[in-house]
């Protein structure tokens, strides 16, 4: 399973790599593996505001539906329409080309709440 | 209590099947993927371990009035070599569970759901009279489904008989991969196929396991976990027990009503379901497909102008179609083909085209 360092995580899967006053948000590869074949993924549209640990879409794997819950707050700047056609990039390329959506970070201070690498290895090992 | 495991056990694992617990088995819910597993089995061949399912047999001189009264198909047209899909009722006509007879010359072999193995057998001992002998055999007997359209080319390699002439619903007793066996030609996906029933000894499976997919190598054979049967069955419109049947439910609305021999003899549930019958099915279990990018599951409610009247009993994505597919009871009146309904998708109503079972058609 892969564990990128430079990410940081949420209890509930998702990821967000932070560059600058923007995030970049999707799911790890442990909850894509739990989860199964993805086959369809619900998404805000760009404009919407995310709240942080509060459902932003959902998506759906051939055996089960998942909540998706935003790592942190702010606006959608972007949503990745690859997904949309080719939703098993999410089950390949969690970090890299199955990402969800871009935001503009509301309250930077969010971050520190987030779990690092270690601390969410320890999460999933449990 | 722990769960149990079949003999396949230690391979699932080795081969990375993600392992969960089924009606107290610990069976492989998938290996490589179920859209994955259910297009090999649609396309070339996959095997799947269901040794969880339920074996009893049936022996003595009164075997067959015994069965010919706890079951609704007509076992009296059942010859040695057959095998029969049929359901076992309760008075009210409610189902106990679907099932399989096999004639096997001196006795019958039935073939239940894993889930429902101790009630049908302590519904089926109650019931015993006269010459009956009723064994539970489910933890003796492996049994491997190898399915799709390379499953013949593939067991060919294996047996000296030729598979060919083993018609559907029919079985013979052989040995493949130099194992004894009951080679059945049935299955749960609709795809030309055959289920093995053989003694449930770790060494057996393992050489079973290795001939079949060595021999089904050249065809991109695979392993199939219970993901993808759920999926290959309900693109054929087939139902599942606990899902689509159950005790509330009768083989009249359910489909079934080609399994339901009334004019058989007396059966128990015939009475109820003759009344059924005469009155007319107040419901029917139908198909319906979503156009939307949404997927309905099992318990979802299902309505009609507004007002609900039922829920989803089972609920996939097709792999085969590319869109959400599922069953559900709707009332008689509203049970055409073209009419619509609603699904209520967490909060959100996703109409719903009423379709005509199988999803897929088979040649």
């Amino acid at each position: 399973m892969n564990f990128p360092e430079n990410l940081k995580y949420t209890k509930d899967h998702e990821w967000i790599r932070v560059e600058g006053g923007t995030g970049w948000i999707g799911i790890t590869d442990y909850a894509q593996g739990e989860l199964g074949d993805v086959v369809y993924v619900e998404l805000p549209s760009a404009g919407a505001k995310l709240q942080q640990g509060k459902s932003f879409g959902t998506i759906e794997a051939v055996k089960a539906v998942s909540d998706l819950y935003a790592p942190i707050g702010g606006e959608v700047v972007e949503v990745n329409g690859d997904i949309q056609n080719t939703p098993d990039l999410v089950n390949k390329d969690p970090y890299g080309r199955g990402w969800m959506v871009k935001v503009r970070i509301a309250d930077p201070a969010e971050i520190a709440t987030l779990l690092d690498v270690e601390a969410y290895k320890k999460l999933v090992a449990k | 209590m722990t769960a149990k495991k079949t003999a396949f056990n230690d391979i699932h694992a080795s081969l990375g099947g993600k392992l969960v617990e089924f009606a107290g088995f610990e069976m492989p819910v998938q290996y490589s993927g179920i859209i994955q597993e259910h297009l090999a089995v649609r396309t070339r061949v996959g095997v799947f371990d269901v040794s969880h399912m339920g074996e009893f047999e049936v022996r003595g001189n009164d075997a067959l009035s015994f069965l010919q009264r706890m079951t609704i198909n007509d076992v009296s047209k059942l010859t040695e070599g057959r095998a029969q899909y049929s359901a076992l009722c309760y008075e009210d006509g409610g189902i106990v569970d679907d099932l399989l007879v096999y004639h096997c010359g001196s006795s019958f072999m039935l073939v239940v759901n894993a889930s429902n193995i101790q009630k049908d057998f302590e519904w089926l001992r109650a019931h015993v009279k006269g010459g009956v002998e009723l064994s539970d055999v489910s933890d003796a007997i492996s049994l491997l489904a190898i399915q799709g359209p390379h499953s013949l080319g593939t067991l060919q390699k294996l047996t000296a008989i030729n598979l060919k002439s083993i018609e559907y619903y029919h079985h013979v007793r052989e040995k493949l991969a130099g194992v004894e066996m009951l080679i059945s030609r049935t299955g749960y996906t609709g795809e030309v196929g055959f289920e093995l029933y053989f003694e449930a000894k770790g060494h057996l499976a393992r050489t079973v396991w290795s001939a079949v997919f060595d021999a089904g190598k050249e065809f991109g054979i695979l392993p199939v976990g219970l993901g993808a049967r759920d999926t290959l069955r309900l693109e054929m419109g087939y139902c599942l027990y606990g899902n689509d049947i159950d005790q509330t439910t009768n083989p009249l609305e359910a489909g079934l009503g080609w399994i339901t021999k009334l004019n058989k003899g007396d059966f128990v549930g015939r009475d109820a379901l003759v009344k059924v019958k005469e009155q007319g099915v107040r419901r029917k279990l139908m198909g319906f497909t979503l156009a939307e990018k949404a997927v309905a599951r099992y318990g979802y409610p299902l309505s009609i102008d507004g007002s609900e009247i039922g829920h989803v009993t089972s609920g996939t994505f097709s792999p085969s179609l590319e869109q959400a597919i599922g069953m559900g009871y709707v009332a008689v009146e509203h049970a055409q083909v073209g009419g619509t309904v609603t699904v209520g998708i967490r909060g959100k109503q996703v109409p719903a085209s009423l379709v005509r079972v199988p999803f897929v058609h088979k040649s």
